[in-house]
């Protein structure tokens, strides 16, 4: 790794909160391997279902939320969408989001 | 005799080299070891292709499956009312090749737990740092007084309950039946492969007839004590849709067979003629899982934290073929499921990692009342780790409210994308 990597590294780091270094780093992967089923392998869907790769954060987790709340018109997700805690669409969301 | 190994495996794969290169990477830890995968279904595909992904190509996995493709059980009820093709539920291991899955077809004979070691019918052995068990279900023939192997798997009196070519002999003989001809559908006492799956076939079986041969009857003999699954959506479009073509009778275990006539009879009513008798016989865990089975003669138990069986070491066993948490059913749904935690589980393991402590599986299953419209039922089961075992979450899951044309999109929708999950 050259210097300058490195300080780029340190700096990234740094501007994460200090729970997110502890917990498991596959914490969200693990997840949002539960949505897969339906939404596709990392929420790229192959049609049919709604794509989740590459929204942004607080829409999934909004959405998430709204279904929990019987908010949002649902099938099935407001049934699913209460088996969740906040942390866990949280972390959710946050892998989700940065699917390419 | 051949042996596989690692080197073997590298070589035959060509994935050295990519190795080799990979580990020049920043950022890329090799984690290194070989998995066996037996069984290429919901749950052992899902969990080669897994991990795989999971390891950046670190773990090297091979998957022995006996068929040439995967025929999907899910919508396989469609192909039985003549609304899908075998074709349409069919798909090629080709896309776990482009993960770097080494996909064999063969029969496995027998493994060696202790030298972590498999034999192949054709007399190859392979070694695994870890052996993943996806193996689904057996039939216990036994279980129908009368009723052989041989009458079971011929087109004569089939189950149609594993998907291809007795699903097609079923079809055949719904289309060859007479108008006012009598289909008898037999269920074995839970728990079986997919609890709603015989009232699914019902209902697709009837809407067939009422269109085809109206005059046609559809009798559902149940060994259970009642509907297990989605009793209050089924038996409502039993009374209305289908009133007067299916006819449900509970607590009916077969005590005895005539083939000839395709008689059933029962302790209690009377006995059944059938033109078309589809017997789903009573399940255990597959064969090639007989060493590990600990659970009422029947099913495997496992860590449901690792999905390790309780019994054999570096085995893992996933699917139909384990003993269930609560409420959990034996799914295509939940196999897939099961195969991610397996998958993690592995991939840290070889690692030299510590297993995650929650993980969450959720369960979605929809059944077609005809060719349109669809009930669903949904679960979130979360670990627990006092009990050590998963539970449903509680407020979460339900039912449809009924049968609707939405939910049937939705449910082919779900068998593309759960497919493209395992196999793409």
């Amino acid at each position: 790794m050259t210097p300058h990597i490195r300080i780029f590294a340190l700096a990234m780091l740094g501007a994460l909160p200090a729970s997110a270094l502890a917990a498991d780093p596959n914490l969200g992967r693990n997840l949002a391997a539960t949505c897969a089923n339906c939404h596709g392998t990392n929420g790229k869907s192959v049609g049919g279902m709604e794509a989740l790769a590459g929204l942004p954060k607080d829409k999934i987790a909004s959405a998430m939320k709204a279904f929990q709340r019987g908010e949002k018109p649902a099938t099935i997700m407001h049934q699913l969408a209460k088996g969740y805690t906040d942390a866990q669409i949280d972390a959710i969301a946050g892998y989700l989001s940065a699917q390419k | 005799m051949t042996r596989f190994n690692r080197r073997d495996f590298l070589k035959a794969s060509g994935a050295g080299l990519a190795l080799a290169g990979a580990g020049g990477l920043a950022g890329c830890t090799k984690k290194g070891g070989h998995v066996v995968v037996i069984g290429g279904g919901f749950g052992g595909a899902t969990a080669a292709k897994y991990i795989r992904m999971w390891s950046q190509g670190g773990v090297d996995v091979t998957l022995i499956e006996r068929n040439p493709s995967f025929i999907s059980c899910p919508i396989s009820n469609l192909v039985i009312a003549g609304e899908k093709s075998l074709a349409d539920i069919t798909v090629s291991y080709e896309g776990l090749r482009r993960h770097g899955v080494r996909v064999m077809q063969g029969e496995v004979a027998g493994i060696d737990a202790d030298k972590r070691q498999l034999r192949l019918a054709s007399g190859d052995s392979v070694s695994y740092d870890r052996l993943l068990l996806s193996p689904g279900i057996d039939f216990l023939y036994d279980s129908v007084p009368g009723l052989t192997r041989e009458v079971s798997e011929s087109a004569n009196i089939p189950h149609a309950w594993k998907a291809g070519a007795q699903t097609v002999a079923l079809r055949r003989q719904l289309e060859a039946m007479p108008d006012g001809g009598v289909y008898a559908l037999c269920i074995p006492k839970a728990p079986y492969r997919c609890p709603p799956g015989p009232y699914e076939r019902a209902c697709v079986v009837a809407h067939y007839l009422k269109k085809n041969k109206p005059k046609s009857k559809v009798l559902i003999l149940d060994a259970n004590e009642d509907v297990v699954s989605k009793k209050g959506l089924f038996t409502k479009v039993w009374e209305t849709q289908y009133k007067g073509l299916i006819e449900y009778r509970k607590e009916h275990a077969i005590t005895g067979l005539d083939i000839a006539s395709k008689t059933v009879s029962f302790d209690f009513g009377d006995a059944v003629k059938a033109d078309v008798l589809n017997i789903v016989p009573a399940q255990s865990a597959a064969a090639i899982a007989r060493p590990f089975i600990n659970k009422n003669n029947r099913w495997v138990g496992i860590d449901w934290l690792s999905m390790e069986s309780e019994v054999a070491p570096y085995i893992h066993v996933i699917g139909d073929a384990t003993f269930a948490a609560p409420a959990m059913p034996k799914s295509g749904h939940l196999a897939n499921q099961h195969a991610k935690v397996a998958a993690a589980a592995i991939v840290n393991l070889l690692a030299g990692e510590p297993v995650n402590a929650e993980p969450l599986l959720t369960n979605t299953c929809y059944s077609f009342v005809d060719d349109k419209n669809v009930v669903h039922i949904a679960s979130v089961h979360a670990y627990d780790a006092k009990e050590k075992t998963f539970k449903i979450v509680a407020g979460s899951g339900g039912l449809s409210s009924a049968p609707n044309e939405l939910e049937g999109k939705f449910a082919h929708a779900w068998a593309r994308n759960i497919w493209a999950d395992m196999l793409a």
